[in-house]
């Protein structure tokens, strides 16, 4: 009988981590619907790119105030999960803090006592916020794509980062034996007092249950993640580390354009040909994008990264100017397209049944994507190196090459550029004018 | 004023050092001619051996390709490579930052790769060889402030060659509240200089020269064609043309020098 915690435990864990690599690999699976794109070269500006801007949080910090109080969530985070592997050795042995005759009490308590200031720091910024969200009138949390859902889901995790937070603090001020030791408890101290007046039964009682809400709160966040915009803790990593490294004005040239213009141009190409032997049903390649098949794996990874923080938007010269384009709003439609195209998957037994519905239009409309200047400022205030410009990019791609979709100003500009070399109806022979007009 | 072509370089079986990629806007709109003619009499003043190619030039096809027409591009890129590679032309500066980020950028995959150069950078390095100098007594203690070109700055990281010109110009530069990385756009980036701006309560550029006339300027500065247009109509709007110039940063460096 008395193994009964342990193996209740053991059964939490599995359960707990079981679902969440079942989630993490119905994950990898949406993003390889993505069309493959080659990110293996450059690998050391690539780990440095890792190491800068998601282990160091390089670009976070631009904006110093949700910069710094993110860097002390971050930090503390990491930091007091440590804690978290002396808590599974103990519910699995059924030991009770394993670590401190192993680590000698002096340098158990301080790290204890660290994790126990972390935590109050990880608390303080996290009601901050919560100010930030809910009191305090940020324009970047109160746009229209973050109504219902996106919101609830933003302070869900911070209500469960505070629950976990004081769960670990109450455990330690309730630990009669850890408090009578006197080390290691810089804030529990204080909390201890609280519960001057409860019997020692009752102590273990609390102990024991913020012990256990404690790490099972942990396996429901874990577990809560793949549900929310939260996974950029985890996915901020693989997003640094296959972000674009060229130039940031530097748009792919298509291939399959390349090969059509090489044919046009070659003055030996026979426009009669037939084609090539056992390629006569291949379906010529889709240009541009107007679903999430048509994107890029990275583009599919970059959605689910995107922790909707929005300063993208706050940045984007369209948006700030009250248009409908918003580069946030083009992530999370991304993903929330993917999740549909998953489940849909899912529910076909692994294959995709035609839904009648697309990224373009029943998410993103043509006049979000107009809207676009290509100015790059969301891609460079992003702290994850996300890349929303490739996407709208790739989907104007589709409105003009698929669909012959252009605005009809732009339609004339393209047919001057065809007609005279020139976006303006000019001649082409006046080129040179300019020299003579002074 | 004289301006050889490539075809008049090539008859007389000479190559200059530089090609002056001149663009559509450079060529055709009347503003933006001043700034390719001022950033001729700079390149005649260091006697920079350079030519342009006239009427064999032809859009880059940077609108194109950012409306979205990749087929259009790669014709433009496939023919302007064609002619530029038959000249062996190794270098390239131009006034406007979209042809130079296309140049530079999205030509080499298609068979064009070239060292290519803001004019900005261009001048800055005239300067350094010791073969172009500013007269900073002209436009002594004018209040100027510099709008970064997305496309320049963002998009390549070029921040401090047009800065580096202001400062030696003697005037004093006071940065806008968003600059160089945080610089907001003109508005008229990704072909939308070509066509009406979508529904919404202000137009990009009016923000922009917002910003502008916040730093209480004398000169705004430029360094790209299309913002200058969009920054004249801005501060144009905001009736504020009979005390703010905006002028590009060839221009200001033509008149320092009375050139």
């Amino acid at each position: 009988m008395q193994y009964i915690p342990n193996i209740i435990f053991a059964l939490v864990l599995v359960a707990g981590i079981g679902f969440f690599i079942k989630n993490i690999s119905k994950l990898i699976r949406n993003i390889k619907l993505g069309k493959s794109i080659d990110r293996s070269d450059q690998k050391s500006a690539r780990w440095k790119n890792m190491a800068k801007i998601a282990l160091g949080q390089y670009k976070m910090v631009r904006r110093p105030v949700s910069g710094i109080l993110h860097v002390v969530v971050y930090v503390g985070f990491v930091i007091i999960n440590i804690e978290v592997l002396e808590i599974v050795i103990d519910g699995l042995l059924g030991t009770h803090r394993v670590f401190k005759p192993i680590l000698g009490n002096a340098f158990y308590g301080f790290l204890i006592g660290a994790f126990e200031i972390f935590a109050a720091l990880v608390f303080v910024a996290v009601i901050v916020f919560w100010l930030r969200r809910n009191v305090i009138n940020i324009k970047r949390f109160l746009s229209k794509e973050m109504k219902g859902w996106p919101k609830s889901d933003g302070n869900i995790i911070l209500y469960f980062e505070m629950v976990l937070m004081t769960l670990f603090i109450v455990m330690n001020a309730t630990d009669v034996t850890f408090q009578s030791g006197g080390i290691g408890n810089p804030i529990s101290q204080f909390v201890y007092p609280l519960f001057n007046d409860f019997s020692s039964a009752t102590l273990h009682l609390i102990e024991r249950t913020s012990w256990w809400i404690h790490i099972v709160g942990i396996l429901v966040f874990l577990n809560y993640l793949y549900y929310s915009k939260h996974l950029h803790i985890l996915l901020a990593f693989p997003n640094t580390f296959y972000a674009k490294l060229q130039p940031k004005g530097q748009l792919d040239n298509l291939e399959a354009v390349t090969k059509e213009v090489q044919i046009m141009m070659d003055p030996d190409a026979d426009p009669y040909a037939a084609p090539v032997e056992g390629t006569e049903d291949d379906v010529p390649e889709k240009f541009g994008a107007s679903d999430v098949t048509d994107l890029n794996w990275v583009q599919l990874m970059n959605a689910y990264t995107c922790t909707e923080c929005g300063r993208c938007t706050s940045a984007c010269p369209a948006n700030l100017t009250g248009k409908e384009l918003s580069p946030r709003k083009i992530m999370m439609d991304t993903r929330d397209r993917m999740e549909e195209v998953g489940k849909n998957i899912d529910v076909n037994g692994g294959v995709f049944k035609d839904d009648g519905k697309q990224l373009l239009n029943d998410y993103i409309s043509p006049e979000e994507l107009w809207a676009c200047t290509s100015c790059n400022a969301c891609v460079q205030e992003c702290p994850v190196n996300i890349d929303p410009l490739s996407i709208i990019m790739d989907m104007r791609r589709y409105l003009v090459m698929e669909e012959s979709a252009a605005p009809q100003e732009l339609n004339m500009m393209m047919t001057n550029i065809e007609n005279n070399g020139a976006p303006w109806q000019y001649n082409q022979m006046d080129r040179l004018n300019w020299k003579d007009e002074e | 004023m004289i301006v050889p072509t490539m075809a008049d370089m090539m008859a007389q079986g000479k190559q200059p050092e530089v090609l002056f990629w001149v663009g559509a806007a450079g060529s055709f709109d009347d503003r933006a001619k001043k700034i390719t003619r001022a950033f001729v009499k700079i390149l005649q003043q260091a006697n920079v051996d350079f030519a342009v190619l006239g009427t064999e030039e032809s859009s880059t096809g940077d609108a194109a390709k950012r409306a979205g027409n990749e087929f259009l591009f790669q014709m433009q890129a496939v023919t302007n490579i064609e002619i530029l590679n038959a000249y062996e032309v190794k270098t390239i500066v131009t006034c406007d930052p979209h042809s130079f980020n296309t140049l530079k950028n999205e030509y080499p995959s298609l068979g064009g790769a070239y060292e290519v150069f803001h004019h900005t950078q261009y001048i800055k390095k005239l300067i350094s060889e010791g073969r172009l100098s500013i007269d900073e007594t002209t436009l002594k203690n004018k209040k100027v402030t510099f709008h970064d070109p997305c496309y320049l700055g963002r998009a390549n990281d070029e921040y401090e060659s047009p800065r580096e010109l202001i400062k030696r110009l003697g005037v004093n530069l006071t940065e806008m509240k968003r600059s160089k990385s945080t610089a907001l756009c003109c508005g008229a980036g990704g072909a939308q200089m070509f066509k009406e701006p979508e529904k919404g309560n202000k137009d990009i550029n009016i923000l922009r020269t917002e910003d502008a006339l916040a730093t209480q300027p004398e000169i705004i500065a430029t360094g790209c064609p299309y913002c200058n247009t969009m920054m004249t109509d801005g501060v144009k709007f905001k009736e504020k043309e009979a005390e703010v110039a905006v002028l590009d940063i060839a221009e200001l460096i033509a008149e320092a020098n009375k050139l």
